[in-house]
């Protein structure tokens, strides 16, 4: 479904959002064109009302644009502001979702929040399993991996939040706000550790941040105000190096640690 | 991983609540079915268990259980030469409220035609049947007395020797099993003085007549035992029973006794329909309307339930369709949980049904064909319920999370 041969995670053209119609209309997005590659890892700032979670459920494939189109890994899953391809199916398979809150399902423990993510994507629940305490693990609540979320921290239920986007290794990561629950220091970690997951597996992340201080963790920052693109800066010394194509294989490719995620 | 459960196991003390309070509801369901049944069978069991083929009554009445019908008691011997007849007997029968060690005790009084006929046909549950043609009854353990206890009816004193289960008259009240002649012993017993009082009329009537002075032996008569007096002669019955021989051709019969002016005949069915459009016609359809009130007070009442346990999930549903779960493991979650619930809630109202049910003082009859039923409702609204949940479930858009 996916090429892994096509370099780009995203690219999307033209897209506008309009909310309601006649006095309420609101036009969150005015023609936002992105594209971003494998392995790249981006900040979306601008003030509140900007559009930037707008963006990130049309990119998600949870709204549909009014206009536009987006291509992942060669393939159009939008056209002309439809959707083109079974959205839940791309979810499961392709991306992770990380918000402000944790929204982690209330009945299942820890440990069965993430495996959950991967049973729905079709994987055995012993390897679900596995898996699922290995990336608790590395992000350090595996202490925590039977616990309901009614019993963990805000922190630490952002974490199992993290762990699950990461369950089925996917070709891009949104996160929308995702260190406002955080500390600086743990804000700062989750940070390096989508940085660190897009370069071992090639996947595309984008960030929606109100955090100036964490910036230079990212490739590239884009400024979003009233519903377009304002400006772009690249950001982080790494950028160019992560920007060179990586070779066939996307996922797992020559960079890939043993470690989990 | 089974969501369902898991949201079983995390919320149990709320699921064990609701399955206890459904339960108990298609419990109650399942009670007024009984209820209703108990009182058809009820009301039918004389009929059915006395297993005559015919009942003679009296002309243009419905018979016993109806209203009053009186006929001579020589019917009884009227309709035994009939051709085809095998047996016939007086159906005598009638309810008495008497005390009883500072108890109120209410009984159908039932005569048996001793010495043909000595209950042996009883449900006995303890004792035995009549053996001796006086001062020896069969009761019904709902009337309340116990084997070997004496009892005073009327003049005399008479024991219980048997205990029957479940012989209930129409009117729901237990019965007693006693010889005919000790059961119209009762049923006219009139006290020493009312006897007195009666034969000084007679006496005084017939002294004012003309025939009083000319012949003094009818004032003797008048004066002596009412059993002495042709024209009052021995107490009226019923209704009779007709047992016809094997081989007996029913509508010959019938036609036979049809032609007789003074009384009516019914063949055990017609009896039994009588029995059900007449005495308890109102309250069966009573209790039937309640029932079905209740089956649709409980299908919206567990319809409701159902939809808020679907509507408490509905963020969780949205969190799981933005991680792109197919509608099939939503379905499952809803339904999975509508169906056990209803499963749970049916087991319950069974078993505690099967503890409650024996302790009502009328008899509550759940049957196989009423459990399939109720069942096949449980069922569908289960299943009815999970469609309004999985409506709701549909509806809700995966970037209400976004939000
Ligand atoms: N469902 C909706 N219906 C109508 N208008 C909406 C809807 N969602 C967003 N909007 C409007 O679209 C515009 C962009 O909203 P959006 O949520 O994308 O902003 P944002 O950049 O994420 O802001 P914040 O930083 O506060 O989260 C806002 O003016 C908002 O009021
Ligand atoms: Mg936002």
């Amino acid at each position: 479904m996916v090429d892994a041969l096509d370099n780009l995670a995203v690219e999307a053209v033209g897209l506008t959002k309009v909310y309601g119609s006649g006095n309420t209309e609101v036009q969150a997005l005015r023609g936002v064109d992105l594209s971003l590659s494998r392995g790249e890892v981006i900040a979306l700032l601008g003030p509140s009302g900007a559009g930037k979670s707008t963006l990130l459920g049309i990119i998600g494939l949870v709204n549909q644009p009014t206009a536009g189109s987006i291509t992942m890994g060669g393939q159009t899953v939008v056209a002309e502001g439809r959707f083109t391809v079974d959205v839940r199916s791309f979810r499961r398979k392709y991306m992770g979702f990380v918000f402000q809150k944790a929204n982690l399902i209330p009945f299942l423990t820890a440990v069965e929040n993430v495996q959950i993510a991967m049973e729905i994507n079709d994987q055995p629940p012993r390897t679900a399993r596995r898996r699922a305490m290995e990336l608790l693990e590395y992000l350090g609540v595996s202490d925590r991996a039977s616990h309901y979320p009614s019993m963990l921290s805000g922190g630490q239920q952002q974490r199992v939040a993290v762990a699950r986007s990461l369950a089925n290794r996917p070709n891009l990561i949104l996160a929308d706000e995702p260190t406002a629950a955080l500390d600086s220091v743990r804000g700062r970690q989750v940070m390096e550790l989508f940085r660190k997951v897009a370069h071992e597996q090639q996947t595309g992340v984008i960030v929606v941040t109100h955090d100036h201080r964490a910036l230079d963790a990212f490739d590239r920052t884009l400024e979003m105000e009233d519903g377009r693109v304002r400006g772009e800066v690249l950001t982080s010394p790494a950028a160019k190096r992560s920007l060179t194509p990586q070779g066939p294989g996307g996922k797992g490719g020559p960079e890939t640690s043993a470690g989990p995620p | 991983m089974n969501l369902s459960l898991k949201d079983i196991r995390h919320n149990f003390g709320r699921f064990a609540l609701t399955a206890v309070g459904i339960g108990l509801l298609l419990m109650v369901v399942m009670g007024m079915s009984g209820i209703y049944r108990g009182l058809v069978e009820d009301a039918t069991l004389m009929v059915d268990r006395i297993g005559a083929h015919l009942w003679v009554v009296q002309k243009d009445t419905r018979g016993p259980f109806a209203e009053v019908s009186r006929i001579t008691a020589n019917t009884e011997d009227r309709l035994r030469s009939l051709p085809g007849v095998a047996s016939s007997n007086s159906f005598v029968s009638h309810t008495i409220q008497r005390e009883h060690e500072g108890k109120s005790l209410r009984m159908t009084i039932q005569g048996l035609a001793w010495p043909q006929d000595r209950g042996a046909w009883l449900p006995l549950v303890a004792g035995r049947a009549i053996e001796q043609s006086h001062f020896e009854m069969v009761a019904d353990q709902s009337v309340g007395l116990l084997l070997g206890q004496s009892m005073r009816l009327g003049k005399d004193t008479y024991t219980v020797v048997g205990i029957t289960r479940n012989m209930i008259s129409s009117g729901g009240d237990g019965m007693a099993f006693l010889t005919q002649s000790d059961s119209q012993a009762i049923q006219y017993d009139v006290s020493g003085e009312a006897t007195r009082l009666e034969r000084e009329a007679r006496k005084g009537r017939v002294e004012d007549a003309d025939l009083g002075r000319t012949r003094p032996d009818t004032l003797g008569r008048a004066a002596g035992l009412s059993s002495g007096i042709p024209v009052l002669g021995p107490p009226p019955v019923s209704a009779v029973l007709v047992r016809l021989s094997p081989g007996a051709d029913l509508d010959q019969v019938i036609g036979a006794i049809s032609s007789w002016p003074d009384v009516s005949v019914y063949s055990q069915q017609q009896q039994r329909e009588l029995l059900l459009t007449g005495n308890v016609d109102r309250s069966r359809r009573q209790i039937g309307l309640f029932r079905t009130l209740l089956v649709v007070v409980s299908t919206i009442i567990m319809a409701l339930i159902l939809y808020t346990l679907t509507l408490d999930k509905i963020h969780d549903i949205a969190v799981l369709k933005l991680m792109g779960a197919r509608n099939s493991v939503i379905f499952g979650l809803i339904l999975q949980q509508a169906v056990l619930l209803g499963a749970i809630g049916y087991a319950i109202a069974y078993v505690v049904g099967l503890w409650v049910f024996p302790r009502f003082p009328r008899r509550v009859i759940v049957v196989e064909e009423d459990l399939y039923m109720l069942a096949g409702v449980v069922a569908g609204i289960s299943i009815l319920a999970s469609a309004l949940g999985i409506w709701r479930a549909m509806k809700v858009q995966p970037n209400e999370v976004l939000a």
